[in-house]
Parts: C-alpha cells; sequence; structure tokens
C-alpha cells in the first residue's frame, strides 16, 4: 500500500512541535504555582503564555496545509481510480480524513511525547507522586487499545453500512417517478426510515463501546488526581512536602493525561477517517497512460475483424457476446440485428475498444485493437450510444464533448439537424430520454472527419416525424462511412447494404 | 427533545462535577499547608473522591443520551427528506446524493457539535460568574465565548459558502466520471474531466482551509484569563488557589465553541437548504386533458405532444392506475423485490405467471441465483428492462393499466405477442396504450390522438384514417 506524500516530514515537525509545547505547560505550571505560593515578576508568565501561543499557531499552520494537500491528493486518486461508487467516496468520505489529519494525528503525537516530558518533570519535583502517575498512566493507552481495536471493527462496519445508504438514497431518488406511478412512495419513504433506524441502532452499539474506553479514561484521569492530592495534603500537614511543589504536582499531573484524553476523545472521528484513508490507499494505482502508440490504419483501405471475440463483463455468469466472428469490408455498413440481450451493444463496445474481450481478438486492417492507441482510434468514429449520458452542462457544451473546437453555429446546425428542439442553454441532466438521445445524435453529427460510424438503435422511441428527421440525420453520418448500426425497427434497414443477426 | 435536554443536563453536571474537583482539590492542598488539624480536611477529602468517581459516569452518560437523540432524530429527518423530494422532482442527481448524505448529516453536526455545548457552556459560564462574582472573569468568558466563536464563525462564513457550491460541483464531476465513463472515453475528454473535478477538489480543500489562527488566540485568552482571576481575586490563600483552578478546569468547557461557531456557519446552508427542501412548494404538476379511461384506449401522437404527461396524469387522478412508463427505474436489489413492491402479496405463482408471459421465465431460469439474483441497470439489457418494467405493471394488478410504448425495446414480432397477451389478460379492464406502431390500434375501439398537449381526434380504430395516423404517429 502506497504512503501520503509528505507524511514522514509532517510527523517530525509534529514532533518537533510537541517537546516545545511541553517545555511551555512545564514552564507555565512552575509560573502560577509560584504565583500562588509567593510572587513573581510578571513578564515571565505573560512571555509564557504568549510562546504556548505561538506554538498552538503554528501546529495549525503546519496541520492545515498539510490537510489540504493530502485531501487533494486522495480525491484525485479515487476520481482517477475508475472504482464505482466514487461519489460519494470524493465527497462525504474524503471529508473524515480531514479532521483525522488535523486533530488526531497532531493529538496522537503530543500524547506520546507530553506525558512523558510532564512525568520527568514530577519526578524531579516529587518522586512519590510522579509515581502514583506513572502507574496509573499506562492503564489509559492499555483501555484504549482494547476497546478501540473493537471500534474499529465496527466502526469499518459502519462505513460499509453508511456507503450502502448513500447508495440506497441515490437507487431510491431516482426511483421516484416509478415508485410514484405504482403508489409506493409512501412505502418507500418507511424503507428510507427503517434504513436510517438502523444506521442509528448500529452506530449507537458501536458508540456505547466506543464511549467505554472515553469512560476509562476520565475515570483513570480523576482517579488519578484524587490519588495524588489527598496523600499530597496529608504530607502537607505533616510537612513532609512544601506547598510550592504541591501546587506543581497539582497543577502539572492533569496535564499528564489532558493529551492521552484529548486523543481518546477524537479516536472515534478518526476511526471513520482512518478507514476511508486505508480504503482510498487500497485502490488499484491509477492506471498509467497506454504504451499503445500504433497509429490505426485507413478505414477505407483496411478491414475491421472482430475474430472468435467473446465478451464477459464482471459479476456476470454468461457472456455477453460468444464466439462472434464478423467481416466489416471498407464501406460496408451492416445492420445488427437479434433479441435483446444477444449482445448487438455489446459488439459496438467491443469495436470502439471500451469493453475488451476474454477470448479472440479485433483487428483493424492488420493491426491489434489492444495495439492501437485508443484516442487515435476514436478520433476515427462517429457513436451514437444506447443510453447517452449528458454531462452536468449546458447541451451545447454537452455537443461541443464530440467537437471541442467546433463554433457555435456548427454546435447550432448539428442540433438543428439531430431535431432537437428544447435550448442550447438548457442543462443535460434535465433532459428526456429521447431528448438524450439526440443529443447524441447531434454529438455524433458534429464529429468531424471520421470514417466509421456506430449507432446503437437511432430511431428508438420516436414518433413517426421524429423518426424522419433522425433518419435523415443518420443518413448523413453514414454518408461515405464503414457502418455497424443496431437495429430494432425496420425503418433503418434501408440504410444499410447487408443485416448480421446475433443470437 | 427531552432526550437532547437530559443530555445537556448530564453534560452541565459532568462539567460541574470536573471544577468542583480541581478547586476542591486545589483548596485541600493550600488549605493543608496552613497545618489545620485532621479533621479540617476530611470533608474535602471525601468529596474530591467522590467528585472523581462521579465525573467518568456522567460524561459517559451525557455522551450516549446526545448521541442516541440526535440520531433518532435524524432517522425521523431522512424520511421526512425522501418525502420532500416525492414531492419535488426537480432535484438533480448530483445534487440529490450530496443533499440527503451530507446535508442531514451536517443537521447531526449542528445539534450535536453546536447546540448543545453552546447549551452547557452558557449554563457553566452563568453559574461561574455568579459564584465568583468576579468581573475579571466574566470578561475572559466574554471574549472565549462570544468574541472569538464570533470571529471564528466570520472567518468561515464565506469559506463555508464557497465549500458547499464546490462540492456540488465536485460531485457533478464524479458523477460525470462514474456514469459517463464510455462518453467521455471514447471522445477523449477523460483526462480534461478528470483535471476539473480536481481542480474543483483544490477549490474544496482551499475553501475548507481556516485562516485565522484561532487555536492560538483561543489558548492565549484562556491562560490569560486564569492569569488575570489568580491576579485580581482577593480572599484567603485556598479560596484563591480553590478559583484560580476551577477557572483553569472550567474554561476546557469553552474550548469546543471556537470549532462550534466555525461548524455552526458551514452547516447552515445545510441546515437551511433541508429546511427549505421540507418546507418548499411542490413542483407544479404539467397540465393535461381530462380523460377516464373505463375501457381500452390507445393514444397516438408525435413525439412531445403531451402522451406521456396525460398517462402520468391519469395515474396521479385515478388510485387505481398503474404502469409501464418509458425510463421505469430498475433498482439495485434482486429481481425478484424489483417486481413484488408493485403490490403487496405478490406470491411465487404470480411471479412465475407473469414471467412466462412476458417472455422472461428462460432468463431469470439462467440466472444463477434466479429470482434473487442481484440486478442494476447497467447489467441487463434495455429488452430485459422493458419485460421487467412490463411484469411489474402486470403484477399491480391495477383497474386501470398504463403502458407507454411498451414493447419499443424489443423485437417486434414476439413484442406485439406479448402486447397481445396482455391485452387479453385486461379484456375486462381500462387499459390506456401510448404507441408509435399503426399496426398496434387495429381493434381499438377507442383511438385518442394527440398534438401540442390536447386530444386531437377520439374514435374508433376502423374510422381513423390513413392520413391522420400518419400525421399522428
Amino acid at each position: 500500500m502506497p504512503s501520503l506524500p509528505g507524511l514522514r516530514r509532517y510527523l517530525y515537525t509534529l514532533c518537533i512541535q510537541a517537546v516545545c509545547t511541553s517545555c511551555a505547560i512545564v514552564v507555565q505550571g512552575e509560573f502560577l504555582a509560584r504565583l500562588l505560593t509567593g510572587s513573581v515578576w510578571l513578564a515571565l508568565p505573560v512571555a509564557a503564555l504568549a510562546c504556548r501561543g505561538l506554538l498552538v499557531w503554528a501546529q495549525e499552520r503546519t496541520s492545515a496545509r498539510f490537510a489540504a494537500a493530502t485531501t487533494t491528493f486522495l480525491r484525485s486518486r479515487v476520481l482517477r481510480s475508475g472504482s464505482g461508487e466514487r461519489t460519494v467516496l470524493v465527497t462525504r468520505g474524503i471529508d473524515a480524513v480531514g479532521p483525522c489529519l488535523t486533530g488526531y494525528l497532531p493529538q496522537l503525537v503530543v500524547s506520546a511525547v507530553v506525558p512523558i516530558a510532564v512525568l520527568t518533570c514530577l519526578f524531579v519535583a516529587d518522586w512519590t507522586s510522579a509515581l502514583i502517575i506513572a502507574a496509573t498512566m499506562p492503564l489509559v493507552p492499555v483501555f484504549a487499545i482494547l476497546v478501540g481495536k473493537h471500534t474499529v471493527r465496527r466502526t469499518e462496519r459502519q462505513w460499509a453500512l453508511l456507503s450502502r445508504l448513500g447508495g440506497h438514497f441515490l437507487d431510491v431518488v431516482r426511483g421516484l417517478e416509478t415508485l410514484v406511478l405504482f403508489k409506493r412512495a409512501g412505502f418507500q419513504a418507511g424503507i428510507v426510515r427503517s434504513i436510517a433506524h438502523q444506521h442509528a441502532t448500529a452506530t449507537m452499539r458501536t458508540l456505547r463501546i466506543a464511549f467505554l474506553s472515553s469512560l476509562v479514561l476520565e475515570l483513570v484521569a480523576t482517579l488519578s488526581i484524587a490519588l495524588v492530592a489527598v496523600p499530597v495534603g496529608l504530607r502537607l500537614l505533616s510537612g513532609g512536602i512544601d506547598l510550592h511543589t504541591a501546587l506543581l504536582v497539582l497543577l502539572l499531573a492533569p496535564e499528564a493525561f489532558v493529551p492521552l484524553r484529548a486523543a481518546g476523545a477524537r479516536f472515534h472521528a478518526a476511526a471513520e477517517g482512518l478507514a476511508v484513508l486505508k480504503e482510498v490507499l487500497a485502490l488499484p494505482e491509477p492506471r498509467c497512460t497506454t504504451t499503445t502508440t500504433a497509429r490505426p490504419p485507413d478505414l477505407r483501405t483496411a478491414k475491421i475483424t472482430l475474430e472468435d471475440v467473446t465478451v464477459q463483463y464482471p459479476g456476470r455468469d454468461t457472456p455477453a457476446l460468444r464466439n462472434f466472428w464478423l467481416t466489416v469490408a471498407p464501406g460496408d455498413r451492416i445492420a445488427l440485428v437479434g433479441p435483446s440481450g444477444a449482445g448487438k451493444s455489446t459488439v459496438l463496445s467491443v469495436v470502439l475498444g471500451l469493453a475488451e474481450p476474454v477470448s479472440g481478438r479485433v483487428l483493424i486492417g492488420d493491426a491489434d485493437l489492444r495495439e492501437i492507441a485508443p484516442s487515435d482510434w476514436h478520433t476515427r468514429i462517429s457513436w451514437l450510444p444506447q443510453n447517452p449520458w449528458l454531462l452536468a452542462a449546458p447541451i451545447a457544451d454537452n455537443i461541443r464533448l464530440a467537437h471541442p473546437h467546433a463554433t457555435d453555429d456548427e454546435i447550432a446546425e448539428a442540433a438543428r439537424q439531430a431535431a432537437l428542439t428544447v435550448p442550447l442553454t438548457a442543462q443535460g441532466r434535465e433532459l428526456s430520454s429521447g431528448e438524450r438521445q439526440r443529443v447524441a445524435l447531434a454529438r455524433a453529427l458534429v464529429r468531424p472527419d471520421t470514417s466509421l460510424a456506430l449507432l446503437d438503435e437511432p430511431t428508438a422511441r420516436l414518433d413517426v416525424t421524429t423518426e424522419q428527421a433522425v433518419l435523415s440525420a443518420s443518413r448523413r453520418i453514414l454518408h461515405g462511412k464503414t457502418a455497424l448500426v443496431v437495429a430494432h425497427r425496420p425503418a433503418i434497414l434501408p440504410e444499410t447494404d447487408r443485416v448480421v443477426r446475433i443470437g | 427533545m427531552t432526550r437532547l435536554v437530559l443530555a445537556g443536563c448530564a453534560a452541565v453536571l459532568a462539567e460541574v462535577a470536573g471544577i468542583a474537583l480541581a478547586g476542591t482539590a486545589a483548596w485541600l492542598i493550600v488549605r493543608a499547608s496552613e497545618q489545620p488539624p485532621l479533621a479540617a480536611l476530611s470533608v474535602a477529602v471525601v468529596v474530591v473522591r467522590a467528585l472523581a468517581v462521579s465525573r467518568g459516569c456522567l460524561r459517559y452518560v451525557e455522551r450516549l443520551t446526545g448521541h442516541s437523540a440526535v440520531l433518532r432524530t435524524l432517522a425521523e429527518l431522512r424520511g421526512r427528506v425522501y418525502e420532500a423530494l416525492v414531492r419535488r422532482r426537480d432535484v438533480r442527481e448530483g445534487d440529490a446524493l450530496t443533499r440527503v448524505v451530507s446535508d442531514v448529516d451536517a443537521y447531526q453536526d449542528a445539534l450535536l457539535r453546536c447546540l448543545v455545548p453552546a447549551m452547557v457552556a452558557t449554563v457553566v459560564g452563568i453559574a461561574g460568574i455568579a459564584v465568583t462574582g468576579s468581573i475579571v472573569l466574566a470578561c475572559g468568558l466574554v471574549l472565549t465565548g462570544i468574541v472569538l466563536p464570533g470571529l471564528s464563525a466570520m472567518a468561515s462564513r464565506r469559506a463555508g459558502q464557497r465549500s458547499v457550491a464546490a462540492r456540488a460541483r465536485l460531485a457533478d464531476h464524479a458523477v460525470d466520471l462514474e456514469r459517463g465513463a464510455p462518453e467521455l472515453a471514447v471522445y477523449g475528454a477523460t483526462e480534461r474531466k478528470l483535471r476539473q473535478a480536481e481542480a474543483a477538489a483544490k477549490v474544496l480543500a482551499d475553501a475548507e482551509r481556516q485562516t485565522l489562527p484561532l487555536g492560538a488566540l483561543s489558548t492565549t485568552v484562556h491562560s490569560g484569563t486564569v492569569l488575570a482571576v489568580l491576579l485580581t481575586t482577593d480572599a484567603s490563600a485556598p479560596a484563591r488557589a480553590a478559583i484560580t483552578l476551577a477557572v483553569l478546569a472550567g474554561l476546557e468547557v469553552f474550548v469546543p465553541l471556537t470549532a462550534a461557531a466555525a461548524r455552526w456557519v458551514e452547516v447552515r446552508p445545510s441546515v437551511e437548504r433541508v429546511r427549505e427542501l421540507l418546507t418548499g412548494p411542490s413542483t407544479p404538476d404539467r397540465p393535461a386533458p381530462e380523460l377516464v379511461p373505463e375501457k381500452h384506449i390507445a393514444v397516438i401522437g408525435p413525439s412531445g405532444a403531451g402522451k406521456s404527461t396525460l398517462l402520468k396524469a391519469i395515474a396521479r387522478r385515478c388510485p387505481g392506475a398503474v404502469g409501464a412508463m418509458a425510463g421505469a427505474h430498475i433498482f439495485t436489489t434482486t429481481v425478484r423485490t424489483n417486481l413484488t413492491f408493485a403490490r403487496e402479496g405478490i406470491t411465487q405463482a404470480d411471479l412465475d405467471e407473469v414471467a412466462r408471459l412476458v417472455r422472461l421465465d428462460g432468463w431469470i431460469g439462467s440466472l444463477p441465483d434466479g429470482w434473487d439474483t442481484e440486478i442494476t441497470a447497467e447489467t441487463i439489457s434495455g429488452g430485459q428492462r422493458q419485460r421487467l418494467v412490463l411484469a411489474r405493471a402486470v403484477l399491480a394488478d391495477a383497474q386501470i393499466l398504463l403502458l407507454d410504448e411498451p414493447v419499443e425495446s424489443l423485437e417486434p414480432q414476439q413484442g406485439d405477442e406479448i402486447l397481445a397477451d396482455i391485452l387479453a389478460r385486461y379484456r375486462d379492464r381500462a387499459v390506456v396504450l401510448v404507441t408509435h406502431r399503426p399496426e398496434h390500434i387495429r381493434g381499438f375501439e377507442d383511438v385518442v390522438t394527440m398534438a401540442d398537449g390536447e386530444i386531437t381526434w377520439r374514435g374508433s380504430a376502423k374510422m381513423i384514417s390513413q392520413d391522420r395516423i400518419e400525421s399522428a404517429v
């Protein structure tokens, strides 16, 4: 698992700052004890106070800078990993990492350094009290680890539940129309509630144990103050210790526990952040840019051959396409027909290089598609997918995706030819499925200098008038190109030369 | 609410116990150095021990009651937010996710990390000033409890607003990268989109960065207050020590306030958006002509003529109407659950029968776990999806069946057979069929043509002219 960039340096800085902080704590305690027993030149405690403030300021700055750099790094990593369920992880998930880096980690360093420094000081001042603290203090980390181990497992489970909850919400929100139609939206609201209640119950189960650790921490800390204060008081009665030392002990004893308690209190929040951190770092390394540099052969002379291609999508038992053979000669316009689920759309994905065959190969001329740089290959293709996705951007920008250098006039013309009637400034996500398909058609139309057309059911879900417009647009796309067209409806068949049946 | 107040009371008691412990211990030590008889100290010794035990226990109770109250409130809130989303269809996907997950969590923060600490600090602060009567302490508390949180709120106000917007942008980019991956890859735009998303992530990180040295200011103010109280307290030595150490311990209560104020400003837009979502007006329904179906009706008309709007209007107006609509959602769950939500009391026999009707029995038989196989909209083909949607509509067994281009994605011949079977099954009930295919309306006694949201003609399929069909489909 790769580590975080800059982590080592951050930890070193935190260590140095923690040592300085310990000194400031001891000095402050000393001045306070002196002020309570006699008097001291006022400038000294004031200076100590200022030093402590400066140290906190330095630590805050270091942490904030490191956290900003790290969350940006982690988000980039998640985005580039290409894994599913990215949305929750990229926003809410990585949010949890920030407090873990700015709060928990510095506190962990402080709690390793400060108690030791304070304890050393106590030994010098009054070794009997120091012994009591030294004996009780190890209980804190021991209990923290025992309870913490349990909490980590629980929190990991809670995180899994949360992301399921996120997925569940997105799913039911997407399906709202459907549920409303079946008069079942109210029923679903009940499910949302019950899942949230499940989440609450699961979280409380975790917390009951997580807070046990804080109970132990608080008890040990307060009890040890009682254990120190009472004997010191009795020794003062008999004159076995002077008041200045006694007060210093009373002031410093809680300081030995404060960092441990603070770290313990932050552990719960940090556990979620740590779980996310682990998850993100375990993601596969971003795919390195392909080394394939071969230029694709000219499609006016090269044929496309699918040789015994089998495609199997992950998580599915039956192949989406089985032992498929197809030769597409230059200028061939082929209609793919067959029952639904036979793999017609998969053939297009294979030719695009989006779906990689588990066996067999795709040849462009004599070159294997896998050896051709995808970016070069894609510039040759006008593509109309079955379920087009529109980006969260205006329609004009969505069309321009296919041709970044297109002028506004070219975009408008493509939209007109695709029979698109909505204003180009409308947001892409707000369109109906038929309109989305026509935006995709406009994309295919505006794509410049292509020699291969891949159209997936261009006339599905259209009335006859719109179908005519779409057909003429398809004709324009197909003109002078090699083409594969998935066809359910016969209207598109006259535009093709040959029919290939799948399944 | 009662739970929240209980939690607040436990918190106040825990803090008071801690403060009293520090004060009593200090008093005990300074008084002991004056070497009084042992009996003068015995009460203090007992009090110190009792407070030491009770503080830890009170803190545990406070934490549990506080979190439990907040989580229960939230479960209810999630349900209400969902119900509000039912009324508000104008919510986009990336936004909906940010809203429901992030905003509702922000609500939790507002309660747990802002409201409760502020309540506790107010009670403890007022009690402290009342007990000591120290004006210096009052000034220190105003600085640490009001001025510093105010500064903190100011600093994060703009940052908070910026981060909510940046977060929504980042979520949009992430959804685009996830769901639009094929388009981005083919158009060579993946890298550009990734850079935009990373830029949004950077903006978000910068927006979240705290710019004022608040922690340093708060440490300085706290130590300064302790020092000032010590120097200005005019009392016996034990009392002075007790007050100093009690103030030192009591100021810990105010430490979370600075962060709480910043957090409050950050979460306020979320809290307000949740409130707006819950109370805002419903998205208005599109106007649609009145049509009360009693028998089989076929609806034809060009795209955008208002056919789907008409179907949705019927579904809304008639309690007994359900249907198979274009773009119906496939839930990420089992095949079974995707169908059984249509109606209560669906049996395995019903499922098997409907599967045969829509010709899905072969596919379901081939699935690894049969009916209990998990599916998503992405793992099934368009035809399988349409058959599931049809099966769902038939299973609802409603008085009025609405079919919106029900066999569009199927092979024409098999699609027509399935449609004929469904119509035969619903012989005695009402069916509204929206179609583009002239051959589907054959045999319909009641055909409606639509254009521009209006019904333009109504009559028997035998009466309709070829021209009218041509212009309508």
